[in-house]
């Protein structure tokens, strides 16, 4: 008797996958804990693990198909067994399994904080194509005999679009629900004779998993967490003086002898756990009946992928110092940008920190990590004229920090608290190397 | 309109068709006296005697090459096989003989004969007896063969194909034979050739045959109301000839095909009605053509495995849905 493998819930916002890249084939000989298959979830790609042994008689979709959770997406049995019908998007009622196996549970993940990014190290690439429905498995369009004609007739170029079909096939539908786009230059008589040359690509991009997902998120905060506002100015010369020191003394030393490289965000981030141990109230959650306060700090930032964001956390943030703070970053920018981030680094986050320095922003406020108390947007450190204690003008650096608060669960005057302890700290950054 | 069974009306058309000419009659085992071994010649002896029911020996190649060689002479003899699957005792006569005399004696010779009785599984009967040999007929240029799948087709086709000056082959079905359909009284004649339209629908066509059309008619209901697809249904009630018209309008449609019958798969007749789909709707298809048919297997004898081999609802169903992914 044929085991069907169903897509697993991998994360607790998951209600598709896309199924990325077959492990094993059909015909394989597949064991316990084997990994059969790479899934896109709304947050990162994880591999599918099998629980049977036996031989992989049935793959129920493509590469590149969107399956939904709970619906097969592969039979393992006996060499030669005949493998069960798959169940479609309209399934048969015999076939609602009412206790087919979850594959391994997985810790519940974060929603993708809406925030701003970390400093990409190569800024992403802004409109890159969509890819094609089949390029995943190679260079071939999988699309009707009649959705090509259709296509054809209307001069749709089919690698813009995404099958629904089995398989990803194109159908007739998907190209008739297709607006024509620029790429495909139709000259025949229909087209209007006197329309104006575009100037600029138009594109429809399909929405990723991922955009849906941070659509859910920040759409479910801004509506449900009533956001103020506060922003404090931080004299960044200090900080920039020592990370200046930092860098010129540990950059070029080989990493067994201590050797690192310190960025802004490792010493923000670093700043902003430090800042919690003195306001204790802003490392809180709204939980609907209770408002928690966190033991730990569990400290998010974002991290800018190809079309979109995630926010990996660094656990207990608050009792690792600069060195394993940065450390530890580094590696998780560079696990969300392979989207190898598990969903457990990314979820239980008590606070968050978003950072446009790098853009040159020098100013802003993010929306908040779905039930964090706060999330802090790092701006640009910018030279300005500022009076000094000498009320005189003088050529300053100036960082400003914005909070959004959940007036929910903290008001204004934690806010403000917080704020002026990370002032504190950032402007005396030698008080949090200690 | 009466509701008569399929019986009844393949026998009102053997009895209308005896009256209106002289040169009808009706050959076969057990078919006068004994009314008949599935009684569709009920009454008819007594009615209208020995010279137009003739019973015959058990000789299936004997009485099939009798009514060839009388119907060169001009009777139009109804020849009845206790099963169709008999007829494989006459394949030198029925579709070696029968089937080319007209072309080889230079369109001189023709014969007017109908070779009629049931050919479907779902009984219970073994291998031997459950064969449905429509696509065998249909590979011999020359035959004609039609599959009623109610009453009313059995009635207007049986007439028609006494009156068609070839070889026609009538597939009755055992399963049927019982069923009731609304058949007018007026005289009526089903075209040789002509499919019908079940049921309208536009997501997708299914072509079927026989007592298959009827299955697939009532799975297009389940397919419509539990699964939102709208389905047509195309029964061919001809195989050869074939309405290809009333197929490709109706895949051109929808885009989509499911091929239904009780023939085993290989060079079923509906590999015939795929590779027509493929080549003269190409364009229009959005979906491969699938097929559901009986399993490739000698009839099986045990009934529950039985109702599995050959079409029934489910398997229908579930063909359909794998079409749309």
């Amino acid at each position: 008797m044929a085991t069907l493998i169903d897509m697993p819930k991998l994360s607790d916002t998951m209600t598709v996958g896309t199924l990325v890249r077959w492990l094993k084939n059909e015909g394989d000989a597949v064991a316990n804990g084997d990994m059969i298959a790479e899934v896109e979830t709304d947050k990162a790609t994880m591999e599918v693990e099998c629980f049977d042994d036996g031989v992989l008689i049935k793959q129920y979709c493509g590469e590149g198909t969107e399956v939904a959770v709970g619906d097969p997406i592969a039979a393992v049995g006996e060499a030669g067994e005949e493998a069960p019908a798959g169940t479609s998007s309209a399934p048969a009622p015999a076939e609602t399994a009412p206790a087919a196996p979850e594959p391994a549970p997985v810790a519940p993940v974060a929603p993708v904080a809406p925030v701003a990014p970390v400093a990409p190290t190569t800024p992403a690439p802004v409109a890159e194509a969509p890819a094609a429905p089949a390029s995943s498995s190679g260079t071939r369009i999988k699309a009707s005999p009649l959705a090509k004609k259709i296509a054809a007739e209307k001069g749709l170029d089919l690698s813009t679009l995404q099958g629904s079909g089995p398989g990803g096939r194109i159908l007739k539908e998907d190209v008739l629900n297709a607006k024509p786009s620029a790429v495909a230059t139709d000259t025949t008589s229909s087209a209007p004779a006197a329309a104006p040359a575009a100037t600029l690509e138009a594109l429809d991009i399909p929405v990723t998993n991922m955009r849906k997902s941070i659509g859910k998120a920040l759409v479910g905060s801004k509506t449900q967490a009533p956001h103020f506002y506060l922003q404090i100015e931080v004299d960044g010369a200090p900080l920039a003086k020592l990370r200046a020191e930092l860098n010129g003394k540990l950059a070029d030393l080989p990493p067994e002898h201590g050797g690192t490289k310190f960025s802004v965000n490792d010493l923000t981030l670093k700043a902003a756990a430090e800042a919690v141990r003195r306001v204790p109230a802003i490392n809180r959650s709204w939980e609907g009946d209770t408002i928690k306060q966190h033991p730990n700090v569990h400290l998010a930032f974002g991290v800018a992928i190809d079309d979109g964001l995630v926010t990996p956390v660094i656990r207990d943030a608050e009792t690792k110092g600069l060195r394993e703070i940065g450390a530890e970053a580094k590696v998780l920018i560079k696990k969300a940008r392979g989207k190898k981030l598990t969903p457990n680094e990314m979820s239980g986050s008590t606070l968050t920190v978003t950072n446009l320095g790098m853009f040159g922003i020098s100013d802003f406020y993010g929306i908040i990590n779905p039930n964090n108390a706060a999330i802090l947007s790092i701006g640009a450190t910018l030279k300005k004229p500022v009076v000094n204690e000498n009320d005189e003008i003088v050529v300053g650096q100036v960082m400003k920090i914005g909070l959004s608060g959940d007036h929910r669960t903290i008001d204004g005057a934690v806010g403000a608290q917080y704020l002026q302890a990370l002032k504190e700290i950032l402007e005396a950054p030698a008080t949090m190397l200690v | 309109m009466p509701l008569i069974t399929y019986r009844e009306a393949i026998k009102q058309a053997l009895d209308e068709e005896i009256q209106r000419d002289e040169n009808v009659c009706i050959m076969g085992e057990e078919v006068a006296q004994y009314n008949g071994a599935y009684k569709v010649t009920e009454g008819l002896w007594e009615k209208h005697g020995d010279k137009r029911l003739i019973d015959t020996p058990i000789s299936e190649a004997a009485f099939s090459g009798m009514a060839i060689g009388a119907s060169m002479l001009g009777i139009r003899p109804v020849v009845e096989m206790m099963f169709m699957s008999f007829s494989y005792v006459a394949i030198d006569q029925l579709f070696n003989n029968a089937s080319f005399c007209r072309y080889m004696s230079g369109g001189l010779m023709n014969v007017p004969i109908v070779v009629r009785g049931p050919a479907n599984g779902g009984t219970n009967v073994g291998a031997t007896h459950s064969h449905t040999p429509e696509n065998m007929v249909a590979n011999h240029p020359g035959l004609k063969v039609v599959c009623p799948s109610n009453a009313y087709d059995a009635k207007g086709l049986m007439k028609a194909a006494i009156r068609d000056n070839d070889p026609v082959f009538v597939m009755e079905n055992t399963l049927l034979y019982g069923e009731k359909w609304e058949v007018p009284e007026e005289e009526y004649i089903v075209e040789l050739g002509v499919a019908n339209i079940l049921k309208e629908g536009t997501d997708l066509t299914i072509v079927s045959h026989g007592r298959c059309a009827m299955l697939s008619l009532e799975a297009a209901k389940t397919l419509e109301e539990a699964h939102g697809i709208s389905v047509e249904v195309v029964d061919l009630r001809s195989i050869r000839p074939l309405d290809e018209e009333t197929i490709l309008n109706s895949v051109k449609k929808t885009g989509r095909a499911l091929l239904v019958e009780e023939n085993k798969p290989y060079c079923g007749v509906d590999a015939q009605i795929s590779h027509l789909i493929q080549l003269k709707a190409f364009d229009y298809l959005d979906a491969p053509v699938h097929r559901v048919s009986a399993i490739d297997a000698p009839q099986i004898y045990a009934k529950p495995l039985e109702d599995w081999q050959i079409p029934n609802q489910e398997r229908i169903i579930a063909g359909a849905l794998k079409i749309f992914g």
